[in-house]
């Protein structure tokens, strides 16, 4: 019988650890000039170095370097003025030399920290993750397992590899151990991560997908009992690729490390698997016996010692923070902290701060993107970036309707429209005739037709019936194909039988 | 023509005395010749280089500029990646693989019109002091063919003594250029760590590696250097500054003034009684060309083999790596059930040599958790001193000098059992590599007792190469002088008639 | 290794611990050690494309390949 969280949490506190690996979006390689791009055919971006050829020697990628720093200051680390780059060797296929370049003990930044927020029970809650470190290295290759009935490598029988990814980028970034967040442990993972995600899309240092592992994450979690000072076993859950299976994996941990626990087990340490489908995980590697990577400093590179002015200088491009941004346009635009949220969850931010750059109010910009543009793409289920209408189309869109020309009904069929392919709104409007009838006499002999159509219902509006108008109305929208601003039209109709 | 220097083989080919063709084929034609005795080449390209050979004719019949060296022929130590041509180091677990790029040293060989004959003999993975290491049968000493020529560059002196080539390329990590000249009479250089870009050089100990230019002559060996070295960034330990002016120093060899010191610590006690005594004399020659010998003390020098121990090993180890059967090279035991991680055991065991396995295995063990700080970490401390002395020394001397080796070409089979022995032909070459300074060996002499070459080893301040070629000219010439004729002149007839 | 392989290995071990105690003996804490022998820092290279290799040279020395990449035996372990 399975533990349910509320006893888990009950008996125990967790203690995080997450390190997070970020692929960088440089054109090249860490180490070499090859091409980084996404999806290329197989071992079409390789070169002696990459491949770990005899001979071939690394030089760094100065944009690596730039972005690390840049990673770093956005975390509030210090830069370190002397780093260095180590060997870490051991043997798997997918790694060419048979030893990563990574920075050992003198990593590019150390000692920062990243403010996230969580909705507890008492409300929203900050809580500060310390980051020990971030440092640069290289990934791996990519392998394929054959002959297996899964794609596992369990079971298979050989591997296939391909090179493309060897030597791409990556900033590891490791939390300082995260005590201290109770039965929170699992949204307080997943706010950090999606925080780091935020951060790192404003640097533009990665494209931070998870889905497509540039944005990696491995949880760390451990027990203790309430009180206890000594820390329990940790394990280490790899292959978490998506912000809900963060939290997903932290909390699966907790009650597996619990159950082990009561039931007077040890929990090992090792690597396990998270498994999307069951939300569980399974067991990988042990690390009993820690692997003995024999680090060195890599003797084929020289000393990384940024100068003061150049950190500066990079310091001056960063943008605003995340959080204080949030704040601000919070505060600028009047939002309740309820829909403020929501609209942060919903990665909204960005794309409602363009449309409001380009004139639109605030309120209603927010209104389109998380109504009835949200709903369409939760439909289509992609994400808003993903749909084909733009922070122009909607600032235009709400600009004619505060002009009146558009009702919100029509301004819904041109957001379908634009969505649809089907062109920027002023063409939707025009292929699709979705003005607004706004001129009156067109409105005024759509209106006599409706009362000619209608006389008994007239004479009722006439003799002070006013909710009868609404079959008079209705007509009228009929007759405009809901292209009148079905307020005026009232205000006519009244008029014109002698009721206000 | 092939007794001839470099130099005076591109002057006739300027002069139109002979082409290049004609001049690659009668080295080719000596190869041939000896070669079955020497054993200096593992690899013949006949092709390759008749086709630069022709292409330099070709250019200069045109009146087209060709550089100093274009049309000389050169044998290259098969350390060094050549595209296209097998590229062994010396190991089975490279047979027959063809790189698909040049190491930047072979293109700027190919660029200054140099035509490569062929790969070179060495012992495997550059690790040895005799090529008795190679997976390919050892080089035999032009001198004396039962004699080891030296390592790990045997194969690239060889074939000078053997006037099999005028130019060779070696690669030194703790003598591996400058003892095989001392043993075969013939010159080497080691150039200041950086000064050649070591992309495309395969490689043994990272830190301490570095290719240097081989020839008969001091002048010759200088052409090469500057064909050589230079910055690359493929190469991101290669110096940034201009290649040090050494034709110009070898061309105006000069001791007049010249501060000389001798290492005390290197001063011989021990070596070989004919070692000492050439040593001896060509210091004498040096003082009475106008030079002023000093002694010098280097303390630390005394734990350099020590230092050398832990820190080469430990990089070859991490280095040797990629040897894993997966990517290019041997492979072994690829049945059905067996894993990938068996198929590297097994191929390493077999690709491997004894040597090699030694290291790779020492190496392991010096950086494994726990041993780091006292051994490869200490070792590198131990390298700050040996620096600390050097600069001290050189604050007293323009360059210091040693003999080379403690002793003449031993026999072949003579200490292949007996590593720590073996090892002990390099304790006066390896401080150099430990400092990253530059280090030069020249003939001074043959051993009266056994009648075998001595080499004189000039060691000279980082990045100021140029001292070496300038003193080692000088020597050269007074040497010169001395027997009227080039040591080489005395070397017993090989195969058929020179 | 064969049994006189071993045994030779135990001698070179036993000159390694050697080597250690005397380079012990001067590595005191105080020293700096020196991994590069010439005291160059910053070299980068410039976050630009440049040609690679085409697939049949970054193939051409594998012991085994399949649809363009390489083929390796059965790896141990988890992915």
């Amino acid at each position: 019988m399975s533990l349910s969280y509320e006893d888990v949490i009950a008996k125990y506190e967790p203690v995080l650890g997450l390190e997070v690996h970020v692929e960088l979006n440089t054109k090249s390689k860490m180490f070499c000039g090859c091409a980084t791009v996404f999806g290329a055919e197989p071992n079409t971006q390789t070169c002696p170095v990459c491949l770990g050829m005899p001979g071939a020697l690394p030089v760094v990628n100065e944009k690596a370097i730039e972005s690390a720093i840049k990673i770093g200051l956005a975390l509030h680390c210090t830069v370190a003025p002397y780093s260095r780059f180590s060997r870490k060797n051991y043997f798997y296929p997918d790694m060419p030399k048979n030893f990563q370049i990574s920075q050992y003990d003198e990593p590019i930044c150390v000692n920062g920290y990243v403010d996230v927020e969580i909705d507890t029970d008492e409300g929203p809650k900050q809580f500060r993750v310390e980051i020990e470190r971030a440092h640069m290295e290289e990934d791996t290759g990519k392998s394929l397992h054959m002959g297996g009935a899964t794609g596992r490598i369990h079971g298979a029988d050989y591997s296939l590899l391909d090179f493309n990814r060897a030597g791409i980028p990556l900033v590891e970034i490791v939390t300082k151990i995260v005590p201290g967040t109770g039965k929170y442990a699992p949204e307080v993972a997943k706010a950090y991560v999606a925080e780091l995600q935020t951060i790192l899309r404003s640097l533009d240092v990665s494209d931070v997908r998870m889905e497509q592992g540039s944005l990696r994450c491995d949880a760390n979690v451990s027990l203790r009992l309430i009180g206890e000072e000594k820390l329990g076993t940790r394990s280490e859950t790899k292959n978490v690729n998506s912000l809900r299976s963060v939290e997903r994996a932290v909390r699966g941990e907790m009650i597996r490390h619990a159950e082990l626990l009561n039931a007077g087990k040890r929990v090992v340490q090792e690597t396990r698997h998270f498994q999307e489908e069951s939300g569980l995980t399974r067991s990988g590697r042990s690390k009993e016996q820690a692997e003995d990577y024999r680090y060195f400093p890599e003797p084929d590179l020289v000393p990384v010692e940024p100068d003061a002015a150049w950190i500066e200088k990079l310091r001056a491009t960063l943008p605003e923070e995340p959080t204080k941004r949030r704040k601000r346009l919070q505060a600028e635009w009047s939002v309740p902290d309820k829909e403020m949220a929501a609209m942060i969850n919903a990665d909204a931010l960005d794309i409602v701060e363009a449309t409001v750059k380009l004139g639109a109010d605030p309120a209603r910009a927010r209104g389109w993107w998380l109504g009835e543009i949200s709903r369409i793409a939760n439909e289509k289920e992609v994400v808003l970036s993903d749909l084909s209408i733009a922070p122009t189309d909607v600032a235009e869109i709400v600009a004619l309707i505060e002009k009146g020309e558009l009702t919100d009904k029509l301004a819904r069929q041109v957001v379908e429209g634009v969505i649809n392919g089907e062109g920027k709104p002023a063409q939707v409007i025009q292929s699709r005739g979705l003005k607004v009838v706004s001129d009156e006499s067109a409105l005024m002999a759509a209106i006599e037709r409706a009362i000619a159509a209608q006389p008994d219902t007239a004479e009722k509006v006439r003799n002070g019936n006013i909710p009868a108008a609404g079959a008079l109305i209705g007509a009228v929208m009929k007759d405009t194909k809901g292209q009148a601003d079905a307020a005026r039209v009232r205000e006519l109709l009244l008029g014109h039988l002698g009721q206000k | 023509m092939i007794t001839r220097s470099a130099h005076e083989m591109s002057e006739a080919m300027a002069s139109g005395e002979i082409t290049s063709e004609a001049l690659t084929q009668q080295h080719f034609d000596r190869i041939a010749e000896v070669d079955a005795d020497v054993h200096a080449f593992l690899y013949l390209d006949h092709e390759g280089a008749m086709a630069q050979a022709r292409a330099v004719d070709k250019a200069r019949a045109n009146g087209e500029k060709v550089g100093p060296l274009a049309g000389v022929p050169l044998a290259l130590k098969d350390v060094m990646v050549q595209k296209g041509i097998p590229t062994t180091a010396g190991s089975k677990i490279l047979e027959g693989w063809r790189p698909p790029y040049d190491a930047t040293v072979v293109t700027k060989l190919k660029d200054a019109g140099i035509v490569i004959l062929g790969k070179t003999n060495m012992d495997e993975f550059a690790m040895g002091s005799s090529t008795e290491n190679s997976a390919y049968g050892p080089t035999h000493n032009p001198w004396d063919l039962s004699r080891i020529p030296g390592g790990s560059g045997g194969g690239s002196s060889a074939s000078l003594a053997a006037f099999e080539a005028p130019l060779a390329i070696g690669t030194d990590t703790g003598g591996s250029i400058r003892q095989p000249a001392a043993v075969t009479g013939t010159v080497g250089v080691k150039p200041t760590y950086g000064g050649v870009s070591r992309y495309g050089l395969i490689a043994f100990s990272s830190s301490l590696d570095q290719a240097g230019p081989c020839a008969r002559t001091v002048l010759d060996a200088a052409l090469l250097h500057e064909v050589m070295a230079g910055h690359d960034p493929k190469d991101a330990t290669s110096i940034n500054a201009p290649v040090p002016q050494v034709v110009h120093a070898a061309r105006n060899g000069n001791v007049k003034g010249v501060k000389i010191g001798y290492v005390k610590e290197l001063n011989g006690e021990g070596y070989q009684a004919g070692v000492r005594s050439c040593f001896e004399e060509s210091l004498e020659l040096l003082a009475s060309a106008g030079a002023e010998i000093v002694e010098v003390s280097c303390p630390n020098f005394e734990y350099a083999l020590a230092s050398y121990y832990l820190i080469a090993p430990s990089e070859c180890s991490s280095n040797l790596a990629r040897f894993d059967a997966m990517r290019y090279g041997l492979r072994v035991g690829d049945e059905d059930g067996v894993s990938a991680e068996l198929v590297m055991n097994l191929t390493r065991e077999v690709g491997f040599g004894r040597e090699v396995k030694r290291r790779v295995i020492l190496g392991t063990y010096a950086l494994s958790s726990g041993y780091y700080d006292a051994y490869y970490g200490s070792a590198q401390k131990v390298r700050t001193l040996i620096i600390e002395d050097f600069t001290k020394a050189f604050s007293k001397a323009d360059v210091l000098v040693s003999p080379t080796t403690p002793t003449t070409a031993f026999k072949i089979g003579d200490k292949v059992d007996d590593p720590l022995a073996m090892y002990l032909n390099d304790i006066a070459t390896i401080p150099v590599n430990m400092a990253g300074i530059g280090g030069m060996s020249l003939p001074c002499g043959l051993a009266p007792e056994d009648g075998l070459p001595v080499g004189f080893q000039i060691m000279a301040p980082a990045m100021q190469d140029q001292r070496l070629y300038s003193v080692g000219a000088a020597l050269e010439a007074e040497l010169l002088t001395k027997w009227g004729a080039p040591l080489l002149s005395q070397i017993p007839a090989l195969g058929g008639a020179k | 290794m064969t049994d006189s392989e071993l045994d030779h290995l135990a001698t070179e071990m036993d000159v390694i611990l050697n080597a250690v105690a005397r380079v012990q003996e001067v590595a005191t804490p105080d020293i700096k050690p020196t991994s590069h022998p010439v005291p160059i820092s910053n070299v980068t290279r410039p976050d630009v494309v440049v040609s690679s290799l085409t697939p049949e040279q970054a193939l051409s020395g594998a012991p085994a390949k399949e649809d363009g990449r390489f083929r390796v035996p059965q790896i141990l372990g988890e992915e």
